[in-house]
C-alpha cells in the first residue's frame, strides 16, 4: 500500500504483523499523508462512514423486534415505536439517519464536481462511489417499504411497475420481482431480505472506495498533484481526525436536531395510513433525496423513454471523467465552467423541488427545461467549455497559492501537462 | 464568453419558484394555527387537558373510531395523562375483553387489564365500513401523524363544521366541512355544548372538547414526545460541550501547521 517501512516495536507484534500486516496496515492510516489545505468539504467522507456504521447499528436492533408481513409490518413498527425501550429512539435515528446519509452523499458528491476529484487519476474511487450510491438508492427504496404505510406500498408499485416498461419481458419481470401479480407480501419479504444485505454491500465498497483513495492520495482544493509527504501535507493522524471529529460532531447536532425535535418532518405523513391496495394516495411521492430523479421520470410523456431518462440521468455520471476535456481539475481556477457548476446545482434543487409538486402545468414545463439542461450540463457544457474555457493560473504547490509574477493560463497548462 | 451574473439568476428564479406555491394548495384551507403546549423545544402534554380528552374519546370518539396500538396500562405512564393506577384498572375493568380460547376450546369475555390492547368498536375493518355508511372511522393511534397539518388539522376539522354554501348540495350521510379536503366529511358533527360531563368541573364547549381530544389523540400518536424533548435538549447540550472541546483541541493541534483551520 504505501512505500514507508514500519517496524513493530515488540516481538509478538512483529510475529503477528509478518503473518497479517494489520499493523502496518494501522500505521499506513495514520502517517497517510493528507494535504493540508483540505477545507470542510473534505470532511463528509468521514460523516459518510458515520452515517453507514450508524443506519448498520441502528437497523440490526430494528430488525430484531420487525416483523416482515404485510398483515404484521405496519403494528411491528408501532410496536417498536411504543413498547420496545427505546424503539422510538432507535427508529427515528433509522429514518432520519437515512436523510442525513443523502444529505452527505449529495456534498460529497458536488464537492467532488466542483474540485474535480473524478478526474485522473481518480476515476476508480469515483465509479466506486457512484455504485455505492446507486446501492444506496435501492437500499433506502426498499427501507421505506418496510413499514408498509401507504406511501411504502405505492412507492413501491410506482417504482416496480418502471420496469414493465422495458419491451416485450418488462411484464414477467415485474411480476418476477413482485413474486405476485402485485406488490404484495412476497415482495415486502424479499424487500426486507435485500434492505438487510445490500448495507453490507456499500461497507465492502466503501473498503474498496477508501483502498483507491489511497493510491494517488486526495485531491484538494487548488487541485494541483502535490508532493507526498512534503510540506504540503499532514499525516492523517491528529490532523485529520480531530477535523473530521469537529465536523462529525456539528453534522451530529444537526442530525440530533431532527431525530429529537422533529422526527417526521422529512417523512409523508401518509405513511402513518397503514397500506390499502384499494385506496391510492392523492400524490404519490418519494423521500426528497430522490426528487429530481422521480422529476425527470416524469417530465418525459413516454413511459419507457422516462426510465431511461432516468437511470440515464446517473447512469451518465459514471463517463463524467471522459466528459470532461479540462486540463484544470479545482473550479477555483476555472472562472467560465464555476458558473454552469452553480446553476448546474440550482439546476438539480429545482428538479428536485418540482419533483414534490404535481406533473402538470408550468411544474411539468420547469421539470422538462430542468432535464433537457441536466443532460446538456454533461453532453455540451463539460466538453466544450473544457476545451474553450481560459482558465485561471494555478499556483505550483499548496504553500505556494499565488504564483508569483501573474502567470499565463498556458503555464497552468503546462503544470498539468507534467502531472 | 456569455458574463451570469449568477446569485442574481438564484435569487430571481427562487423567488419565482416561491411565488408559485399558492397556486398548488388553493383547494384548501389552512388549519386554525393552536398554541398546543406540546409545540417547541421543550413542549409537554397538559395532564389535564389528556385526561380530558380521554374521557371525550371514551365517551364520544370510542363509539365508532378504535385505538388499536395503545394498551391501558398507556394511561398511567409517565409522559401520559398519568392516570393513578387504581384508575387505569378500574377504567381497564370497565371494558369486556373477549380472551380465549380456555381449556374447552371456547372464547369468553372478561373484564379488562391494564395490559389490554384498548377495545376496537368494530371487530374489524369491513364491519367498521359497512356500520358507518360506506366511510372507515380511521384508527386513531397515529391518527395526528398520519394528517398533513398534524394536530391543528384535527383540531379544525373538529370544529370546522358549517351549513354548506349554496349551491353545493350534499348526499344523505355527508356533511360540510371547511377544513377537510374537499370540504366534504361523512363523520358527522358530534361535539355540542355540555355534551360530557367533565370530572373536572371545566366548561365543556365545542371548542374546550376539541382542544383536550386533539391533546390527547397528539399522545396517542406519540407517547415518547415529552421524553424525546426531554433528552434531546440534554444530548444537544452535551454535544455543543463536546463539539465546543474538540474545536479548541483541533484549534491547538492545528497551531503547529501554517495553514488555517
Amino acid at each position: 500500500m504505501s512505500e514507508h517501512e514500519y517496524v513493530p516495536k515488540s516481538k509478538a507484534a512483529k510475529w503477528f504483523n509478518d503473518r497479517l500486516p494489520l499493523l502496518t496496515l494501522g500505521a499506513h492510516l495514520t502517517d497517510y499523508p493528507t494535504p493540508k489545505n483540505l477545507n470542510y468539504w473534505w470532511t463528509f467522507g468521514g460523516i459518510l462512514t458515520f452515517c453507514l456504521i450508524t443506519q448498520i447499528v441502528t437497523g440490526i436492533v430494528l430488525a430484531m423486534h420487525y416483523v416482515a408481513h404485510a398483515d404484521l409490518a405496519f403494528a411491528s413498527v408501532e410496536h417498536i415505536m411504543r413498547d420496545v425501550n427505546y424503539g422510538w429512539l432507535i427508529r427515528y435515528i433509522h429514518s432520519n439517519g437515512a436523510s442525513m446519509f443523502f444529505l452527505a452523499v449529495y456534498i460529497h458528491i458536488f464537492r467532488s464536481l466542483f474540485y474535480g476529484s473524478y478526474k485522473s487519476p481518480r476515476e476508480v474511487i469515483w465509479i466506486i462511489g457512484l455504485m455505492i450510491y446507486l446501492l444506496m438508492m435501492a437500499a433506502a427504496f426498499m427501507g421505506y417499504v418496510l413499514p408498509w404505510g401507504q406511501m411504502s406500498f405505492w412507492g413501491a408499485t410506482v417504482i416496480t411497475n418502471l420496469f414493465s416498461a422495458i419491451p416485450l419481458v418488462g411484464d414477467s419481470i415485474t411480476t418476477w420481482l413482485w413474486g405476485a401479480y402485485s406488490v404484495d407480501n412476497p415482495t415486502l419479504n424479499r424487500f426486507f431480505s435485500l434492505h438487510y444485505l445490500i448495507p453490507f454491500l456499500i461497507l465492502g465498497l466503501v473498503v474498496l472506495h477508501i483502498w483507491a483513495l489511497h493510491v494517488p492520495g486526495n485531491n484538494n482544493p487548488v487541485g494541483i498533484d502535490i508532493k507526498k509527504p512534503s510540506k504540503d501535507t499532514v499525516p492523517f493522524h491528529p490532523y485529520i481526525t480531530i477535523k473530521d471529529a469537529f465536523a462529525l460532531l456539528v453534522f451530529m447536532i444537526i442530525f440530533a436536531g431532527f431525530v429529537f425535535f422533529t422526527p417526521n418532518v422529512l417523512g409523508h405523513s401518509d405513511n402513518y395510513i397503514p397500506a390499502n391496495p384499494l385506496v391510492t394516495p392523492a400524490h404519490i411521492v418519494p423521500e426528497w433525496y430522490l426528487l429530481p430523479f422521480y422529476a425527470i421520470l416524469r417530465s418525459v410523456p413516454d413511459k419507457l423513454g422516462g426510465v431511461i431518462l432516468m437511470f440515464g440521468a446517473i447512469f451518465i455520471l459514471f463517463v463524467l471523467p471522459w466528459l470532461d476535456t479540462s486540463k484544470v481539475r479545482s473550479a477555483v481556477f476555472r472562472p467560465i465552467y464555476r458558473q454552469f457548476y452553480w446553476i448546474f446545482v440550482f439546476n438539480v434543487l429545482m428538479l428536485g423541488y418540482v419533483g414534490a409538486m404535481p406533473a402538470e402545468g408550468i411544474y411539468l414545463v420547469l421539470a422538462r427545461v430542468g432535464t433537457i439542461y441536466y443532460f446538456a450540463h454533461f453532453i455540451i457544457v463539460m466538453p466544450v467549455v473544457g476545451l474553450l474555457e481560459k482558465t485561471d493560473p494555478v499556483p505550483m504547490s499548496i504553500s505556494e497559492p499565488v504564483l508569483t509574477g501573474g502567470a499565463e493560463p498556458s503555464l497552468a497548462r503546462k503544470i498539468n501537462d507534467k502531472v | 464568453m456569455i458574463k451570469f451574473n449568477t446569485k442574481l439568476f438564484f435569487i430571481l428564479t427562487f423567488l419565482l419558484l416561491i411565488s408559485l406555491r399558492p397556486l398548488q394548495s388553493a383547494e384548501m384551507v389552512d388549519p386554525i394555527k393552536v398554541d398546543w403546549s406540546f409545540k417547541g423545544l421543550t413542549g409537554t402534554f397538559d395532564r389535564a387537558s389528556l385526561q380530558r380528552g380521554f374521557q371525550v374519546y371514551k365517551e364520544v370518539c370510542a363509539s365508532c373510531h378504535s385505538m388499536q396500538y395503545l394498551s391501558y396500562r398507556n394511561l398511567g405512564e409517565p409522559g401520559g395523562p398519568e392516570f393513578s393506577e387504581q384508575e387505569v384498572k378500574a377504567i381497564a375493568a370497565s371494558f369486556e375483553i373477549e380472551d380465549g380460547p380456555d381449556s374447552q376450546g371456547e372464547m369468553f369475555t372478561r373484564p379488562g387489564k391494564p395490559s389490554d390492547k384498548f377495545k376496537s368498536p368494530y371487530p374489524n375493518t369491513q364491519a367498521a365500513t359497512a356500520a358507518n355508511g360506506g366511510a372507515y372511522p380511521p384508527d386513531m393511534s397515529v391518527l395526528v401523524k398520519a394528517r398533513k397539518g398534524g394536530a391543528n388539522y384535527i383540531y379544525s376539522v373538529l370544529v370546522g363544521y358549517e351549513d354548506p354554501p349554496p349551491g353545493v348540495t350534499l348526499d344523505d350521510g355527508v356533511y360540510y366541512n371547511k377544513y377537510m379536503a374537499g370540504n366534504k366529511i361523512k363523520m358527522p358533527n358530534n361535539l355540542m355544548d355540555g355534551l360530557v360531563e367533565y370530572a373536572d368541573g371545566t366548561e365543556s364547549t365545542v371548542d374546550q372538547m376539541a382542544k383536550d381530544v386533539t391533546t390527547f389523540l397528539a399522545w396517542a400518536a406519540e407517547p415518547e414526545l415529552e421524553e424525546r424533548h426531554r433528552t434531546g435538549v440534554k444530548v444537544i447540550i452535551y454535544l455543543v460541550l463536546l463539539t465546543t472541546l474538540v474545536y479548541l483541541s483541533m484549534r491547538k493541534i492545528w497551531s503547529r501547521v501554517d495553514t488555517e483551520v
